[in-house]
């Protein structure tokens, strides 16, 4: 190509002489710079704000320091040996030593803590041990274990080799109903503890079941919007807008109010006669009160995506269709429809995606029934304070969300988002 | 959607059967919202109709929950109402001070968000702008990352920095705030400017404008709608949150959202549903606005109303 | 811009409050009243010091979340017995001790003037509260519900039950429903076969169990008829029943009471503050002057003898004390060395059995 360019000797050239194609260069590099250079405070504001701490939150689920922090020597003792190596007397010694100290600062039931975990019950194996360490009296392996013969269990010992290390995928393990044996081995957590597949699973399910009611109940609604003539539709839209525009707090509080036991539905029913006192219906404080509250909250983001795929749709294809000889019904099915897919999959995505996260409904409206996997990772945060745990129940349903979100950039376009 | 006057009977029945079933999913989504409104006024602490109420006997109203709002928690209340009692109002009643919370904290989010959102919006929309999809993605991901999984790693990420020592009050929520509101912006503010005839700006520099005059003169009139539609959703955001609130937020730092919360969560007297309905009051009053400046932008524009 | 400004400083300038107030977190509703009426005002009045009241549904784990996360905001936190000694063996609190604590108002030195437990290392007691059941009068017109059994026995007495979502009391509760004498129910709880007998007598009603958080929804579920019958606190159905009247009846057959206690988080931000607050809250006066806003027994002995009346002139507060002799009849008192022990795993066992279907 060069050579090519230099036998053509006589190249465009801008009037100060340089070459036409590196002047547009240039100035292409230097608006893309400029543009570039608009985005950037929001793009760093964003790293700070908002990537940052969901890096923080990948890098708590694999990192776990407060058994390695707070008993360094035992720590020292593994590295040094192998796994299989029987602890010796300088591992009870180490052990002992971390115990006093952390003991002394008040530490060992955070060591404990750790341990307890992997192993519950222990927790106070190591607050009984760090109260009492202080008066042992070598050699330490016997004395310890007269304390508690649970000091000489190789299970103990196996979980505290992998707890000394403060970089785990344990809680991985642990955020998908999975433990280690005492061998290391992979297993299953025993039946009366499996909580969070089930729960995965019951937060994907009832997602899915509110994003399929919301495009059921949705889809005629935008139908009907999308047909009408403008005056009539802006006024309908108002009635999908205004429960967008409204608190999230305040609808809740709405259906609290319309379903409970002396709330209006009942209320109504009771007094109509269609029950009897004594009958009132339970909608409220379990998985119904969920999904019912749910899928109003969420119906305006299924209607709005249709709508707008909906309204530029020329009824003359239908009427085509009828002409040709079509049935009302294959005219729906074969011409209508497919053309409102890319407003199906876009409502219904972020209608997913929404529910998929949803923390305060159900909190409020939802019992035991009808909490989602976000309640138990605030559990873990505020209640629990297994944050390592938390932090890894986060990371599995946030990629579960990025998975989607990828999807639906894919088959929508993130940029057609539109709102309103 | 009129009905065609070849449609069959069975057509015609179903034509208005599918309307009464459009006006019950309609009512469905609007009448939990209005529901709240008649049983904020209710005489007694229930959450439904007394008999008093259904025969319009006006003592079965009253305006006792309101006040309620004034005084609760330690508002005097068989005081005279002067100027020293509304000023206790002012400093001590809980659902008062929550509000004032609400507002600043929106206020400052909004303004960090707008200004962001509407400075990358400029850029986004350039057709030069590089890798323009994946930063739109990234910019967009904080509407689409569930929030507790935000609270989680903010929740980590100020105590890590201790932010709650550096004596800026409100500054972790405001943070977390403007976060969540900035892909309103950038949504809203994108797509005034999709519309935007380019050749505006070029006319404007032919004529001798800077760029800052072209900036302030012709560019700004025209994305102002967008700007102040993307300010209200990044407000509303805000004034609407609590999980964060909840999570990383100060003792002191009660807001609307998480006095709502409390109050459900202890005791829903019908003094949340008084809340509620100024609330509801205050969100017609946005939507008004958003559809004012939607139809103004248009025209601005040359598009006429659709 | 410049409008923008002036709006923003004003905005800022309303809410900044004055510093050095004492924040302390408590349970809120009628409980976080007696306080206020008993602790803070009369502080407020003697010191000059604000005090500030922050509500939680248990304030221990919020304490060890701020702890751990190094950013503690409380200065005083009201917590159960257990978790009292839990934080205070993970250091996460300040030692505050019986030295501190001033005499009884008859000269009664503290030591001898608490009950016995009443104060540790870290930790003053304030109140002995109970977990009872309450239910609603209208609910049943025949019999009436007397004993823990009761509770359990959804066909007898048909209708949904309260309990609070936790492993402690209900285990407890589950087993002395179950026949075991209050005696015999920690040496029980401490087997394996034990948790499965008390997990399996609340299987029996589980279906039928809406669970509560924090201590004012009790009696909200049980005026709102969510439930027939709930688990709360002795206090807040005391004033559900005596101050608003609410027809209410608490069963003490099978009650589960300890102490309720004043912690200081480490690293709170007025820690002067707040020891003086502790000491103030925890006088004679103070003590006593709370029995008249709320049904809690006062943990010291010299104000067992000024507690007279309910603020409403005309209640005895005595029948309504955890621990009048009547009440006691078939009572446990909750153990903490069992719960310091087996709260973990025994909170993770609830939780897998909650959310298991």
């Amino acid at each position: 190509m060069a050579d090519l360019a230099a036998d053509q000797g006589e190249l465009l050239k801008t009037s100060d002489g340089r070459p036409l194609k590196e002047a547009l260069a240039q100035a292409q590099s230097k608006a893309k710079w400029r543009a570039f250079m608009l985005v950037l405070p929001l793009l760093s504001f964003i790293l700070i704000t908002f990537a940052w701490p969901i890096a923080q939150v990948l890098h708590q689920s694999v990192y776990n320091p407060r058994f390695s922090e707070n008993m360094p020597q035992i720590g020292e003792w593994f590295r040094t040996h192998p796994n299989g190596t029987e602890p010796d007397e300088a591992a009870y010694t180490a052990l002992v030593n971390d115990l006093v100290s952390a003991g002394a600062a008040r530490t060992v039931a955070v060591a404990g803590e750790r341990v307890n975990y992997e192993m519950p019950g222990t927790r106070s194996l190591f607050t009984k041990a760090g109260r009492d360490a202080k008066k042992l009296e070598p050699p330490f392996k016997d004395s310890l274990v007269a304390l508690d013969k649970d000091w000489g269990s190789p299970e103990l010992w196996g979980v505290m080799r992998r707890v000394s290390s403060a970089y785990t995928g344990d809680f991985y393990l642990a955020a998908i109903d999975l433990e280690r044996d005492a061998n290391g081995a992979i297993r299953q957590v025993p039946e009366n503890e499996r909580v969070y597949v089930n729960l995965f699973v019951r937060t994907f399910v009832l997602s899915a079941a509110i994003t399929v009611i919301c495009l059921i109940i949705g889809f005629p609604v935008a139908f009907l919007l999308s047909s009408l003539p403008m005056r009539y539709s802006s006024l309908l839209m108002i009635m999908v807008l205004l429960p967008f525009w409204t608190s999230l707090l305040v609808r809740t509080t709405a259906w609290m109010v319309l379903l409970q036991s002396q709330g209006v539905i009942n209320s109504i029913l009771v007094w109509t006669g269609i029950i009897s006192d004594d009958q009132r219906l339970v909608m409220i404080n379990n998985l119904m009160g969920s999904v019912i509250a749910m899928t109003h909250i969420l119906l305006p983001f299924m209607i709005l995506p249709l709508f707008s795929v909906m309204k530029p749709i020329p009824p003359s294809y239908v009427r085509a269709a009828r002409s040709l000889g079509a049935t009302s019904w294959t005219a729906f099915r074969r011409v209508y429809l497919p053309q409102t897919i890319p407003g199906i999959g876009a409502g219904g995505l972020l209608v997913f995606i929404l529910s998929v996260g949803y923390y305060i409904t159900p909190a409020l409206v939802g019992g035991a029934s009808g909490q989602l996997i976000s309640n138990l990772i605030a559990f873990h945060v505020t209640k629990s304070n297994n944050w390592s745990l938390a932090a890894a129940l986060a990371t599995i349903l946030l990629a579960s969300i990025l998975l989607l979100y990828w999807l639906y950039d894919k088959l929508v376009g993130i940029d057609k988002l539109k709102l309103g | 959607m009129a009905l065609p006057i070849y449609a069959s009977p069975l057509e015609r029945v179903w034509h208005y059967t599918f309307r009464v079933i459009c006006g019950l999913i309609l009512l469905f989504l609007i009448a939990p919202i209005l529901i709240v409104i008649p049983l904020s006024f209710n005489a007694e602490p229930y959450f439904t109709f007394t008999q008093k109420m259904l025969s319009f006997d006006p003592t079965g109203y009253s305006l006792r929950w309101y006040d309620l709002l004034l005084t609760h928690p330690n508002v005097p209340t068989n005081v005279p109402r002067d100027a020293a009692w509304w000023s206790i109002v002012w400093k001590d009643a809980a659902w008062v001070n929550a509000a004032k919370n609400s507002i600043i904290i929106g206020f400052f989010a909004t303004i960090t968000a707008t200004f962001l959102g509407t400075l990358a919006a400029l850029g986004l929309s350039r057709p030069e702008m590089p890798y323009r999809r994946a930063i739109m993605a990234i910019l967009i991901s904080p509407m689409i990352v569930p929030l507790i999984i935000i609270t989680l790693g903010l929740f980590f990420f100020y105590s890590s920095i201790g932010i709650n020592k550096w004596g800026v009050p409100y500054l972790g929520v405001i943070l977390a705030h403007a976060t969540l509101g900035i892909p309103f912006v950038i949504i809203t503010v994108t797509a005034t400017l999709s519309g935007f005839d380019h050749s505006l700006t070029r006319a404007s520099a032919s004529l001798g404008a800077s760029p800052s005059t072209t900036f302030f003169k012709v560019i700004m009139p025209l994305i102002l709608p967008g700007m102040i539609s993307g300010a209200l959703f990044a407000f509303v955001t805000s004034f609407d949150e609590v999980v964060v609130v909840l999570f990383v937020g100060a003792n002191d730092e009660q807001t609307i959202p998480r006095q709502m919360w409390n109050g459900i969560r202890e005791a829903i007297s019908p003094a949340i549903l008084s809340v509620a309905t100024i609330l509801v009051i205050f969100s017609v009053s946005l939507l008004a606005t958003i559809e004012l400046l939607r139809r103004r932008s248009e025209r601005l524009r040359g598009i006429s109303p659709s | 811009m410049k409008k923008l400004l002036v709006l923003s400083t004003a905005l800022t300038a309303v809410s900044f409050a004055a510093q050095a107030d004492v924040t302390v977190m408590s349970w809120g509703g009628a409980y976080t009243k007696s306080q206020v009426e008993a602790y803070h005002k009369p502080f407020t009045a003697a010191t000059g010091i604000n005090v500030i009241s922050v509500d939680s549904d248990n304030p221990a784990p919020q304490v060890k979340t701020q702890v751990e996360a190094g950013n503690v905001s409380i200065d005083v936190a009201d917590v159960e017995y257990a978790d009292a000694i839990r934080l205070c063996d993970e250091g996460m609190l300040e030692p505050i001790g019986m030295d501190a604590l001033p005499a009884g108002a008859d000269g009664t030195p503290a030591a001898d003037d608490f009950l016995p437990g009443a104060v540790t290392d870290c930790a003053v007691s304030t109140i002995v509260f109970s977990t009872v059941y309450g239910y609603d009068n209208t609910k049943f017109t025949g019999d009436k519900p007397t004993t823990m059994a009761d509770f359990f026995d959804t066909t007898k007495f048909p209708g949904k039950r309260g309990m609070r979502k936790g492993a402690k009391a209900n285990l407890e509760m589950a087993l002395m429903a179950d026949g075991v004498p209050a005696a015999d129910v920690y040496a029980k709880l401490g087997t394996p076969e034990g948790v499965d007998e008390a997990f399996a007598k609340l299987d029996t009603i589980k279906k039928d169990v809406i669970w509560w958080e924090a201590g004012a929804q009790p009696p909200q579920l049980l005026a709102d008829g969510e439930v027939a019958m709930t688990t709360a606190y002795n206090g807040r159905l005391f004033s559900a029943a005596v101050s608003e009247g609410k027809p209410f009846t608490t069963v003490w057959d099978g009650q589960v009471y300890e102490y309720d206690l004043f912690v200081i988080p480490k690293g709170a931000p007025n820690k002067d503050q707040a020891l003086e607050f502790v000491k103030f809250a925890t006088s004679t006066q103070a003590l006593a002057d709370q029995a008249k806003w709320i049904s809690y027994g006062p943990a010291r002995k010299s104000s067992g003898a000024l507690v007279g009346m309910f603020n409403d002139g005309k209640t005895e507060m005595g029948p309504y004390m955890p621990t009048s002799a009547e009440n006691l009849k078939n009572a446990l008192a909750s153990s903490y060395e069992f719960w310091v022990d087996h709260d973990g795993e025994l909170n993770d066992r609830f939780n897998s059995w909650l959310a298991a279907n």
